[in-house]
């Protein structure tokens, strides 16, 4: 018996409301985490990939708006949900780690204060007690000398420390559902590869699922079992890490993958995508990806493509995504 | 290429650029609109008192004093018999003359100041610097009244007041911009092509820098009308007969249960000039540098 | 390296403003060529009294040894004896600060309550309608003569609606706080506007920011939100413009004692001005003067202690 997914993500749109028109964000999104997965959405800056996250976390920035769609949480409907019933979710069922810890840290609050804000509100832990829990999460999360390290402002901490905090701050009342907004690309290589583990192991021993915006393509194979792929507000590829990274069905992922570094094959060329993202005011007609596709047809300029299967628990959003990709033999 | 006339070509693009900065045409900015609408009839009405004023503002009446609103007077007269309405007319034009004209001093010599002080550093910055503070140190207008008071009364006096005391201002912002302006590229590139401080200060880092002094100018403006009622009402200020609009509220609080208007209105007049003027200064830091405007 | 010690080095960085001013004030009474004392008391003086003064100066000794007594009598904190009350002015000063001081105090309190609620208002609703009518107020605020706005707030609140005093100053502590309202309302309300900017526009900048962003994904909003995370970073920069305020504050007092006929330092002075008594206003003027340095000092040390980040001291990083 298959359970109900814990997070279920329906033709969301996004967008910001002019006087004159709508400039569309995010396009007809859709996917599903089920509880324990580690889904990650991979795309470039401006890809929507970050706008989604935030309108699952409730956290749109001013004027953007969720055009139209749903996102269900464990059955219940996020989008249009009155703000009280909201910040009830946020914490203890969803949880947010957020790209820039200088920045996403209250800088005149001690550390310490500031993770156990949560469990004070969600847990109705006494001041003394949410102390402990923030101690016992910081410890957690690896920090060395937690006690003494809460009393710390953020200015004072290294990088990787901040991210820990916000790791802990957001574990520290256990949420089933984890958001993670580029929580590396801040950081030095070798401390990514500290907090990505321990990213893990805590999804593992929490049990909880992991949604993970990234433009790190070595990343996401490293931390997620499966993703999605978003260029300019559309989804265009869906499926198992290994298996669109191993054998990509659209273009756009062909290209992305083509133009990263792989450190199996160092001398590999690196081949980038020509031409830049649309303007998301002036999309083309069809396909979004059609000026910068390599393999571009006639019907790719008509109407824009929806993600067709092409395995199973694989999609892809390129009408020619079986003639160009299943003709190439591994 | 980056020969000396290429950067120069290009710092002059960028000079060009700095110039037309607003948006949108001048007509369609609506506080510049409505101050310029604003200030230009207060101007008017100044420049037209001998014309439009019913009567004579100083000449009294001993016969009529303390009369409420009627028709012969429209705003009463007050206790010499004087009409209240020709007083206000007649107002507008020394409380309009001195605040305008009073921060020109201030705004040249205090530009000046800062400028060489931000430009060339040194220990000159650093005396300049001290004075500025010392001058902070004291509140507007403890040093204007006591100015006043050292100078004599009288509308000489009242601009050096304002102008020893409003120039420190002027100095600490143009100093500010100087020390920004001075990293740019394209006073770098002035300086490498030969030019000597007196052009580079005089033709290049100047119009950029001033625009910022003009914006602080205008609220000056403003300061230094509420600087002129505030000696008027405290009888610091123009020696009275003349009408000025600051004294007329001294003189009308003391009746004011009875004939309220000869301090209200008044009053009310300073605020419309002030809103004017502002509104005026918001529309030329609009033109002259829209993305500081908060 | 705890993080006030930087105060002693502050402390040490004002002597030459301190200098400054009393150099400045010392010569006040020089700026006019001729004989200051003739000069201060006015041609209708009696010689006695013009001989009186110049001995009280010291106007028969070298500048510099003018200014060496000057500086002596400072020191011990004389400030000379006034012309018109025959007392020293450093007991007129001394009686008169307090009325000043509270009323500033008091006025600052005042515009905090204003100013907190109306620029929170407007900032989390930029260009919405209560947004705009808080601008409106600061724009015809900063263009309403203080003494005028006083007139208005004792035509209604005094005198149409009876209940506050039209004026004075009262006997007992109650008295005072009760005679102190009205005056203070009137300061607070010309404070406010520049206030209310500032902090407006921090807060609409405190509102954007990511970890304002985190606190919500922890649930926390509303006045909560507002308290903990928002107030407490947006009122760092507006503490500055407070502090320079400040001096203007005080300085705006004195037109304000007028209107409400307080016996503070305001009034002092003005009196001094119309009887020509010079030690007074000089007096006065002095302990205005450093009264805002060292209100410059306290705002640094208040600033540093809201915001963990300043320090003026060493750096600290782990």
């Amino acid at each position: 018996m298959v359970d109900a997914p814990l997070l279920s993500v329906t033709d969301l749109a996004l967008g910001v409301k002019r006087s004159s028109s709508t400039n569309v964000i995010v396009d007809g999104v859709s996917f599903d985490v089920n509880k324990g997965d580690r889904f990650g959405i991979v795309g470039e800056s401006g890809s929507g990939k970050s706008m989604t996250l935030r309108a699952v976390a409730g956290l749109l920035p001013a004027g953007v708006k969720v055009l139209s769609g749903s996102m269900l949480y464990n059955g219940k409907e996020l989008v249009g949900m009155a703000r009280r019933e909201r910040r009830m979710l946020m914490g203890p069922e969803i949880a947010m780690i957020f790209q820039e810890p200088m920045t996403a840290l209250n800088p005149v609050m001690r550390v310490g204060e500031q993770i156990a804000e949560g469990p004070r509100r969600h847990l109705g832990l006494s001041r003394k007690a949410a102390m402990d829990l923030a101690i016992a999460m910081m410890a957690r999360t690896g920090i060395p000398d937690p006690a003494r390290r809460a009393l710390a402002y953020p200015h004072q901490l290294s990088g990787g420390l901040r991210q820990r905090i916000m790791i802990a701050m957001a574990i520290s009342c256990r949420p089933k559902l984890i958001l993670c907004d580029e929580p590396t690309t801040a950081l030095d290589v070798t401390v990514q590869h500290q907090v990505l583990r321990l990213l893990e192991e805590l999804c593992d021993d929490f049990d909880a699922s992991l949604v993970f915006v990234t433009h790190d393509l070595a990343v996401v194979n490293q931390t997620c079992q499966s993703l999605a792929v978003m260029y300019a507000g559309r989804l265009v590829e869906t499926g198992p890490v290994k298996q669109v990274f191993g054998d990509p069905r659209h273009p756009y992922t062909k290209g992305l993958l083509d133009s990263a570094p792989d450190f199996d094959q160092p001398d590999r060329p690196l081949v980038p995508i020509p031409g830049v993202p649309p303007n998301l005011a002036h999309r083309p007609q069809g396909c979004s990806f059609a000026p910068r596709c390599p393999f571009v047809e006639e019907v790719c300029l008509q109407t824009p493509p929806p993600l067709f299967e092409v395995e199973p628990g694989r999609s892809s959003a390129c009408f020619l995504s079986d003639e160009i990709f299943k003709k190439v033999i591994a | 290429m980056s020969t000396p006339t290429a950067i120069l070509a290009g710092f002059q693009a960028k000079r060009r650029s700095a110039r037309s900065r607003s948006l949108k045409p001048w007509y369609q900015n609506g506080s510049l609109v409505a101050g310029m609408i604003i200030v230009g009839l207060l101007v008017l009405m100044a420049v037209l008192a001998p014309v439009i004023a019913p009567y004579d503002p100083i000449k009294q009446d001993l016969t009529a004093t303390l009369q409420s609103p009627n028709a012969l007077h429209w705003l009463g007269t007050d206790k010499f018999g004087r009409d209240v309405l020709s007083r206000l007319i007649w107002g507008a034009q020394v409380n309009l003359r001195i605040g305008f004209l009073a921060v020109l001093i201030p705004f040249v010599f205090g530009s000046i100041m800062g400028g060489l002080a931000g430009y060339f550093g040194g220990w000159f910055d650093a005396i300049v610097m001290r004075v500025v503070d010392v001058f902070f140190a004291f509140p507007f207008y403890v040093m204007v009244i006591a100015l006043v008071f050292i100078l004599g009364s009288g509308e000489a006096s009242i601009y050096l007041a304002i102008a020893a005391v409003s120039w420190v201002s002027y100095a600490k912002i143009v100093r500010g911009e100087v020390l920004v302006a001075k990293k740019q590229d394209y006073v770098i590139a002035a300086r490498l092509s030969g030019m000597s401080h007196a052009r580079v200060l005089g033709r290049h880092i100047g119009p950029n820098v001033l625009s910022q002094a003009i914006i602080y100018g205008m609220s000056d403006i403003v300061m230094d009308i509420m600087a002129v009622v505030t000696l008027g009402y405290l009888g610091l200020g123009i020696a009275p007969p003349t009408a000025e609009w600051g004294s007329m509220i001294l003189d009308g609080q003391e009746f004011i249960t009875t004939l309220w208007q000869q301090a209200t209105i008044p009053g009310l007049i300073v605020v419309v000039t002030s809103l004017g003027v502002s509104w005026l200064g918001d529309g030329l830091s609009d033109m002259l540098s829209p993305e500081r405007r908060k | 390296m705890h993080r006030l010690s930087f105060i002693p080095g502050r402390l040490l960085q004002s002597i030459p403003v301190v200098f400054g001013v009393t150099l400045l004030v010392f010569f006040m009474a020089h700026l006019l060529p001729g004989d200051p004392a003739l000069a201060i008391l006015g041609d209708k003086a009696t010689a006695a009294r013009i001989d009186a003064l110049r001995t009280q100066m010291g106007l028969d000794k070298p500048l510099i040894v003018q200014y060496g007594l000057f500086l002596g009598q400072l020191v011990r904190g004389q400030l000379g004896t006034s012309l018109t009350y025959q007392v020293p002015v450093s007991e007129l000063v001394l009686e008169a600060a307090p009325v000043t001081l509270s009323l500033v105090f008091f006025a600052l309190v005042l515009s905090l309550l204003i100013g907190i609620p109306l620029s929170g208002i407007a900032a989390t609703k930029p260009n919405g309608f209560a947004d705009l009518a808080v601008r409106g107020y600061t724009l015809i605020g900063q263009g309403m003569p203080q003494f005028w706005v006083g007139i208005m707030l004792i035509l209604f609140l005094s005198l149409k609606l009876r209940l506050f005093p039209v004026g004075g100053y009262g006997q007992t502590a109650f008295d005072h706080f009760y005679f102190l309202f009205v005056p203070a309302l009137t300061l607070a309300i010309a404070l406010s506007p520049t206030m209310i900017r500032s902090l407006r526009s921090s807060t609409i900048n405190v509102l954007g920011s990511e970890y304002v962003a985190t606190a919500r994904s922890k649930g926390s909003g509303g006045t909560e939100l507002f308290r903990k995370h928002v107030l407490r970073n947006a009122v760092i920069p507006t503490v500055s413009i407070l502090g320079v305020n400040l001096g203007y504050l005080v300085g705006g007092s004195i037109v304000i004692e007028k209107v409400f006929a307080l016996p503070g330092l305001g009034s002092l002075m003005l009196n001094a001005i119309f009887s020509r008594d010079f030690p007074t206003i000089q007096g006065v003027t002095l302990f205005v003067a450093l009264f805002v340095v060292v209100v410059g000092i306290l705002t640094d040390v208040i600033y540093t202690l809201l915001d963990p980040r300043v320090n003026f001291g060493s750096k600290e990083r782990e």
